[in-house]
């Protein structure tokens, strides 16, 4: 997983202040398109500065949410707030919000200059002012000395900065982006990204992406909203969303994930034991779960978080037995694919620390599996 | 084998342009001959043309097609445009249906069935409300606008349907209001489907010889009708002369397009090798910084 | 202006979708119910040439007097239901050969390389930017007895009188199927140029000889096109008239010869209305198939 960039700069939570009050609220919002409910029941706070990322799965209603904030769809039910005003039916062209779309959208027959100052001419600008700031915004984006050029004349990433000078020039509100890496080839796409933080830093826009890639969520946002079925499943920052996800679905859409299917045996304020077929020792998990003794409940444990060694353990819990089925190089980890006698497969993976090791666990050997109990997430759904 | 399918392919479009084109160069070639028996070739001539020229029946037919040819065409294009942009872009509708029936309708109808029922209702009009009077251009005008927006209208919506229609909504986010963007978006972006539309209405509206004959009046013949007069008693050379000096025409339109389409086509590989150089640099810089 | 729209209701759209709406509804449907109301009507000798349908009889009594005869002449004289079953054939033997010969010409520019291929096509089209009729009339000086053909066959002695070639039902066929042409390769070009050539690659992978390939891949995915250019020939062929009129002997049976006749030189306007409305009343199904054609096609872009 790449690391966010905004790990380096100072903490940036408005979500944890109760005093702060939410620049775009999303309340009760829901869409149908005749039968087919898009966007069910949504409500979401989304603060001044944030780059919030809407991901999910294609058709799971995230672009439907994104083109009801940009005034294109209107909710069957639901308000919209931006800045304390109701949107909800205003008409896009008069809605402080723009779009960068997927396809760009750039306008064919005008120049670079005349796509960026479209929104500033229909704002009956003076002359001036909007060629002033139309410069400005493409030296922003490097791309003052292209000002001239016509789009077919441009490579990909040249259109793709278009699309965001054009969306930022009329200084909107909340700016919102549609897989806005998704047609950049990959050495572009990470570099992109990073210069689109540094956009959004220095002009303090408050951006929300719609993404169906989690890498790319990942890097971007301050927090996500994870969504599925029209639903939002979970809010949170990424590494809340990697660490503690609420739900078996939320845990395996983010990574990869072994989740394993259990009662609970023991259920204590402050630890609980899960007892699963599967295994032959019990889950310990050090914090308490609000279940009912005897319910079932999934434990998920990253592959990251589970050690492999041969020597049989003395532990009484947090531990399997397994055979290799596969080793899969990747340079930077391997990936383990092991057989649990009860015929489950477990993935772990290793970095690879040496360069090489000379007794390499093998195919077809046993080993012994272990985590600490701080690392299984048990969700109840 | 492969040999063996090009000859077939060579072969089969030889012969097929052989059937469309010998025709029309037969009707070229005998216009400057100067026997009157069109098939006997009687030594060169361009007497044809002469004759042509001090034919004023003809020329004042020709004039007519022109101008009902032009207004017809031109109107078609607005009307036709509407349609196409309400099919392509306003969803589902109550009505559509009828509508989209309506514009394909005419495409396929017999003409003699267009052309009664146009006259019929011309007809009827003038008894009820007194307008349009009597039959001539404004009735010949109406019955072509109706003809030819049919075309038009399905020119234009397919090429809407192939336009990314998030350009539409890009220029409404932006700040443009619905007539805004079709003025400075659409319009422009789909100007040569409408240019194309206007020059297929009008060719069709110059060509049709049924529908004009229902509803033109006396005194109002257009160029088909005093040709089809013409021909009906057999072969006249001057009306070879006439099909030669449409062919020409439209060999010299098509001449300037295929070499104004050849100029674009050359640009736009320029254009696309800028970008992948633009493309390749942007690259480059990524991997230094 | 603007305000005086909204207060009655009326915004932009439905203003743009209402002009045209009106346009067709009063321009190419509301003539067909004059058309069908008309042919119920008895003829006269007067302008116009039919009474109405509708008169007041003493006070205030509204009579409607439709007339069935119309039809029921239609029904009786056997003219016309030949002339109908006629008409139908020879589009019908007109669309086959079309496709006969336009298949492997839209083949053929479809698998031309691509920089050949507009040209081609253009050339496909060209023809029909110039006039229809001149182009009927150019078959005229090669069909008829002392025409290019008859005297190309003497030349190299395959014959040695001229065949009667104008005014048979042979010079309607080759009017028709060039004239048409052009729609035919239109839409089936449109349809092979698009299809996915890897299909052909992987069934000769599996096994599949070029021939088998043509059968079982290319012919089964260019149906939706053969059957687009089939309507788009054989429905405005059927009541074809400038062709049969002027290749075509002059005692051939063709409704729209039929209609024309009637109309003009009979003046007999509720006769032709009738011939109309039973000559559409046959081409209501091929329309509306080909109708459902086009809003696929169309659907199949839009999204």
């Amino acid at each position: 997983m790449a690391t966010s960039p905004r790990a380096t700069q100072q903490k940036f939570e408005p979500w944890t202040d109760p005093d702060a009050k939410p620049y775009v609220r999303i309340e009760k919002v829901t869409k149908k398109f005749g039968d087919f409910i898009a966007v069910d029941d949504v409500s979401l706070s989304i603060y001044k500065k944030e780059i919030f990322c809407l991901l999910g799965a294609s058709g799971c209603g995230k672009t439907t949410l994104l083109r009801i904030l940009a005034g294109f769809e209107r909710p069957t039910s639901g308000r919209i707030f931006i800045d304390g005003v109701d949107m909800t039916s205003i008409p896009p062209y008069e809605r402080p919000v723009n779009m960068m779309f997927q396809s760009y959208a750039i306008f064919p027959h005008m120049t670079v200059e005349q796509n960026v100052a479209f929104g500033l001419k229909q704002e009956r600008l003076q002359k001036g002012e909007i060629e002033s700031r139309v410069t400005d915004m493409l030296n922003l984006v490097k791309l003052g000395q292209f000002a001239k050029r016509k789009p077919h004349q441009l490579s990909g990433g040249q259109r793709q900065r278009v699309a965001l000078a054009r969306s930022l020039v009329k200084k909107p509100k909340l700016l919102l982006l549609d897989e806005p890496l998704a047609a950049l080839d990959k050495k572009l796409r990470e570099h992109t990204q990073f210069e689109l933080i540094n956009i959004q830093e220095t002009l303090g826009v408050t951006f929300v992406v719609v993404t169906h890639d989690q890498e790319e969520a990942m890097t971007l946002s301050t927090r996500i909203g994870l969504m599925n079925h029209g639903e939002i499943v979970q809010v949170g920052t990424p590494s809340e969303i990697y660490e503690y996800p609420n739900s078996r679905f939320v845990s395996e859409f983010i990574g990869s994930v072994n989740t394993f299917e259990g009662r609970l045996v023991e259920d204590e304020p402050s630890y609980v034991r899960i007892g699963c077929d599967d295994l032959e020792a019990p889950i310990y998990v050090d914090h308490g779960v609000s279940s009912a003794p005897g319910a079932t409940v999934w434990a998920a444990i990253r592959p990251e978080k589970i050690t492999i060694s041969r020597e049989k353990p003395d532990a009484t819990d947090n531990w399997a037995s397994a055979v290799v089925q596969d080793i899969a190089y990747m340079g930077d980890m391997s990936i383990y694919l092991l057989r649990l006698d009860s015929g489950k497969v477990v993935r772990v993976t290793q970095p690879n620390i040496y360069r090489h090791a000379e007794d390499r666990i093998t195919w077809e050997e046993r080993v012994y599996l272990q985590w600490y109990p701080e690392s299984p997430v048990v969700v109840t759904k | 084998m492969n040999q063996g399918r090009n000859l077939f392919r060579t072969l089969v479009l030889i012969l097929g342009f052989a059937f469309l084109y010998i025709p029309i160069v037969s009707l070229i070639v005998y216009s400057f001959n100067s026997s009157r028996l069109v098939t006997v070739w009687g030594g060169f001539s361009t007497k044809w043309y002469g004759a042509l020229l001090q034919n004023d029946q003809i020329l004042n037919a020709a004039f007519l097609s022109l101008k009902i040819a032009a207004i017809s065409a031109t109107l078609a294009v607005v009307l036709g445009t509407l349609a196409g942009l309400v099919l392509a872009r306003f969803g589902p509708f109550k009505g559509r249906t009828l509508l989209s029936g309506l514009t394909t309708a005419p495409l396929v109808m017999p003409e003699v069935i267009t052309g009664l029922s146009l006259l019929l209702l011309f007809v009827t009009m003038e008894q009820v409300i007194g307008w349009p009077a009597g039959r001539g251009m404004t009735t010949i005008v109406i019955s072509h606008i109706t003809l030819t927006m049919a075309f038009v209208t399905v020119v234009v919506q397919s090429r809407l349907s192939q336009m990314d229609d998030s350009l539409e909504e890009a220029a409404m986010d932006l700040g443009a209001r619905p007539h805004k963007v079709f003025f400075l978006i659409t319009l422009p972006i789909i100007a040569p489907a409408l240019m194309s539309g206007w020059l297929l209405a009008f060719t069709l509206s110059l060509d049709d010889l049924v529908i004009t004959s229902f509803v033109a009046g006396p005194g109002s013949s257009t160029l088909p009708m005093v040709i089809f007069s013409k021909v009906r008693l057999g072969v006249s050379p001057d009306i070879n002369a006439l099909a030669t000096i449409l062919v020409a025409i439209v060999a010299v339109g098509v001449a300037i397009t295929g070499i104004m389409m050849a100029r674009q086509q050359k640009q736009r590989e320029r254009d696309a090798q800028m970008a992948l150089a633009a493309n390749q640099a942007m690259i480059e810089s990524v991997k230094k910084g | 202006m603007k305000s005086v729209l909204r207060r009655l209701g009326l915004d932009g759209r439905s203003v743009v979708t209402a002009v045209p709406y009106l346009w067709l509804l009063l321009f190419f449907l509301i003539p067909f119910v004059i058309v069908l109301k008309i042919s119920f009507s008895t003829s006269q000798i007067a302008m116009p040439p039919y009474e109405p349908l509708l008169h007041w009889a003493g006070d205030k009594v509204l009579q409607i007097k439709l007339n069935l005869g119309n039809f029921a002449f239609l029904v009786e004289d056997n003219l016309y239901w030949k002339a109908y079953l006629n008409s139908i054939w020879v589009a019908s033997v007109s669309t086959f050969f079309c496709l006969l010969l336009g298949y492997p010409i839209a083949y053929a520019i479809a698998r031309s390389n691509p920089s050949a291929r507009n040209i081609l096509m253009l050339l496909i089209v060209l023809p029909f930017w110039t006039s229809f009729l001149l182009r009927v009339y150019a078959w005229i000086g090669i069909l008829k007895n002392n025409g290019l053909l008859n005297n190309f066959l003497i030349w190299i002695g395959a014959i040695d009188q001229p065949i009667q070639m104008l005014q048979t039902d042979f010079a309607v066929y080759i009017g028709i199927v060039y004239s048409y042409l052009p729609f035919m390769i239109l839409p089936l070009y449109a349809n092979l140029e698009k299809m996915d050539l890897t299909l052909l690659e992987a069934a000769a992978d599996l096994g599949c000889r070029p021939w088998q390939g043509f059968m079982k891949i290319t012919l089964p995915l260019s149906l939706p096109g053969v059957r687009a250019g089939c309507l788009l020939v054989f429905i405005p062929a059927v009541g074809e008239f400038v062709i049969p009129s002027l290749l075509g002997d002059p005692g051939m049976l063709m409704i729209g010869k039929v209609l024309w006749t009637e109309f003009f030189n009979n003046r007999d306007w509720p006769v032709a209305s009738a011939v109309a409305i039973v000559l559409l009343l046959f081409l209501v199904v091929p329309m509306m198939y080909f109708q459902r054609a086009q809003d696929a096609e169309a659907g199949g872009v839009h999204r």
